[in-house]
């Protein structure tokens, strides 16, 4: 299925070189979790700390579920915050 | 201690400075700085005197860690009755003013009175004088900050000055410090012009001593500037991206005010966010972001220095804009972007800079410009109105425009200067102002984020996310992770921040160490550098106290329970995209939990028990 794929701040130098401003969509196996596609981007696990699916909040425990559905955003931040 | 244990009373009516104790009691009740300063305001002004009358008095003051080697210690705020929403006024800042008053050897400045003509304190360790400001009446802060510099032939002073916006009556003009750090909201700024002060000049020289354990403030010091380097956002994501790596982040869940508040999320946001910043431009190859920087004593330096694109038609023949200056923070590029429909990152660094110029707080610049492009598409406010101006959402010649009249006080600017809950009311919306208390949100939608609904409608200054910023848990997971659509626990939590923020405002450290510390990395510094026995929990027990002294305060000024309240467009107008999609924000639900959490009556007043325990 395809899916939407967002990396940003120090998270923007795993994506692919054809993305623009920070966004790419992706084909990803059925089933795949949300580790799955960190590992395939090369994403250390640790690196991504606030992931979000279509703006909602990922627990850690969700992280390694099958959760996606095709036409998902999956966007992902290092630790961030700002004021 | 660290204290200077003085303060300095400028009485501009008659032209004197006095030199007076600092009030050691207050201070082991009120800490410093927010705290110990709202309790002297609070015993010298009447709660209901007019905010810009000479009966109303304005303060300086630095906290306990002000000028010491805590890191981030370089802190003051400014604190008076607020002219835009007649409560209580705080404005923090950093840059270095802060610390260099209290190495000359002073606490705290109190200003009282109105001086017949034009003045600015010139202020080098013991020698206080009033000089006249003639010269520099009537010229902008950037213009000030030169003249008093070449005039006194001294790189090191520095200088805290208001700008022509203030001299004009904006009500939400700031003081702007060391060109473009500012004590920005609730009108700071127009009280220190209305006392016909222009600026406070400082050169410091005596150092800060007096710490009452040495060792004990040393290893305190070092253990909590590594846990703020070793912290991925305060020793990494701030300093790299600066607090506008929000941008993106806000957006997509849903919770970006825009248009007014119209809507939660802006198709534009990642042309203007820390990201974009970054990106090289067309027309030389040089991104907008400069470098990043640190006010005193800072290990985290979050703060941006940009460069407008040098063929963007803001700049065309003004050199003075040409160079780097204080860039976009998140909330000035949320407000002067997002909130107007701008997606010119430039023209927003340009408002941004005129801002900084001539002191204006751009969250309330930025949301009333919002509130005037939405009556303008109603067909209340015209082009008559504006000066021949198209006020549309999305104009960024709108925008820098604005900001050009407001920060000069010309046509259409004073009515912008109004601020958004007076213009509206003026041209017949008054349910089209987003503010509480009469001042503008800042860049959170309440919709999205349902503890921030709260957090505003309670803020002791009017709408505000420093007074309790629950997006910190809401949305980043620090200290611990909250669904930002419930409202389950979020009065707790709500009060929890408020009186934790309350505590570290006083102390002349920045909030955003709280990203990386909590009360018990910085009750350590404080008890090593003063007597009181700080702990954790008494100074969480003294940021309670202020938060119920701010509150009196407001109760008495007149103030009220109708007054927590937020507009009618959260209440009534579900979020349209995003996660909130089909939501109010439901204020309902909190707030008698949380006047309950805080023990006060049904009608929002700390009851006698509270005010016992408190020490009130």
């Amino acid at each position: 299925m395809k899916i939407t794929l967002k990396l940003y701040a120090s998270l923007a130098r795993y994506l692919p070189p054809e993305a623009v401003r920070n966004v790419i969509e992706i084909e990803i196996p059925d089933g795949a979790s949300v580790h799955e596609v960190l590992d395939r981007y090369h994403v250390p696990r640790g690196e991504a700390h606030l992931i979000l699916i279509n703006g909602l909040y990922v627990e850690p425990e969700q992280r390694d579920e099958a959760i996606f559905r095709a036409g998902d955003v999956l966007a992902m931040w290092p630790p961030v915050a700002g004021g | 201690m660290a204290w200077q244990r003085r303060l300095l009373r400028v009485n501009l009516t008659a032209g004197t400075c006095v030199e007076e104790p600092l009030n050691m009691e207050w201070a082991m009740k009120y800490i410093g700085q927010r705290g110990l300063a709202t309790k002297y305001l609070c015993e010298e002004i009447d709660p209901k005197v007019d905010a810009l009358s000479p009966d109303n008095k304005l303060i300086m003051a630095t906290g306990p860690l002000t000028g010491t080697m805590a890191a981030t210690g370089g802190r003051y705020s400014v604190i008076t009755k607020s002219p835009l929403t007649g409560a209580v006024a705080c404005s923090n800042s950093g840059g270095f003013i802060g610390a260099e008053l209290k190495q000359a050897g002073w606490d705290m400045i109190i200003f009282e009175g109105r001086a017949a003509e034009p003045v600015y304190l010139y202020l080098e360790n013991d020698q206080a004088e009033l000089c006249p400001a003639g010269d520099i009446w009537g010229k902008s802060i950037w213009e000030a900050d030169e003249y008093l510099h070449t005039k006194y032939q001294d790189p090191l002073i520095r200088i805290a000055c208001v700008g022509r916006a203030a001299e004009q009556g904006c009500l939400y003009s700031a003081v702007v410090n060391d060109l473009h750090r500012a004590a920005g909201r609730s009108g700071v700024g127009t009280v220190m012009a209305s006392k016909h002060l222009k600026a406070v000049v400082v050169r410091g020289t005596k150092g800060v001593g007096n710490v009452r354990d040495p060792k004990a403030f040393f290893q305190a010091t070092a253990a909590g500037k590594k846990t703020l380097a070793e912290n991925a956002v305060t020793g990494q994501g701030l300093p790299a991206m600066g607090t506008q790596v929000l941008m993106n982040v806000i957006n997509e869940v849903g919770a970006m005010p825009t248009r007014n508040m119209r809507d939660v999320q802006f198709e534009g946001a990642h042309r203007i966010s820390a990201e974009a910043m970054l990106e090289p431009r067309e027309s030389d190859g040089k991104p907008n972001l400069v470098t990043n920087a640190a006010c005193f004593g800072c290990t985290i330096a979050c703060g941006r220095i940009s460069t407008i694109d040098p063929q963007h038609y803001t700049i065309q023949n003004k050199p003075e804009y040409m160079h780097a200056s204080g860039g976009l923070e998140y909330e000035a590029a949320w407000a002067l972007g997002c909130d107007t429909g701008v997606d010119d990152l430039d023209a927003l660094t340009y408002a941004n800079f005129v801002c900084n110029e001539d002191g204006m707080d751009p969250i309330s610049f930025g949301s009333t410009v919002a509130a005037a492009m939405e009556l303008f598409d109603l067909g209340a406010i015209t082009t008559e109105h504006t000066g021949g101006i198209e006020f549309r959402f999305g104009s960024a010649e709108a925008l820098t425009k604005a900001a050009e009249l407001v920060a000069t006080g010309e046509g259409f600017g004073r009515d912008l200067a109004l601020g958004s809950k007076r213009l509206c009311e003026k041209y017949g919306h008054p349910d089209l102002s987003m503010t509480v208390k009469g001042q503008e949100f800042p860049a959170y939608d309440p919709r999205g984020i349902q503890g921030m609904g709260l957090a505003y409608a309670t803020s002791n200054r009017g709408a505000c996310h420093l007074r309790g910023y629950t997006v910190s848990s809401e949305i980043m997971g620090v200290p611990v992770k909250t669904d930002p659509l419930s409202t389950e626990g979020k009065p707790e939590l709500v009060k929890a921040f408020q009186d934790a923020t309350a505590a570290v405002d006083s102390t002349g450290l920045c909030v955003f160490t709280t990203f990386g510390w909590t009360l018990e990395d910085i009750a350590p510094q404080v008890d090593a550098a003063c007597e009181g026995g700080w702990t954790s929990e008494s100074m969480l027990e003294a940021g309670e106290r202020i938060w119920n002294l701010e509150r009196q305060f407001n109760l008495d000024a007149g103030l009220s329970k109708a007054d927590d309240t937020l507009p009618k467009r959260l209440l009534k107008d579900a979020a349209k995209t995003g996660p909130a999609k089909g939501m109010v924000n439901r204020l309902d639900e909190m707030l008698p939990l949380y006047y309950a959490a805080r023990g006060w009556t049904p009608e929002g007043a700390p009851t006698d028990e509270t005010r016992q325990r408190l020490g009130l």
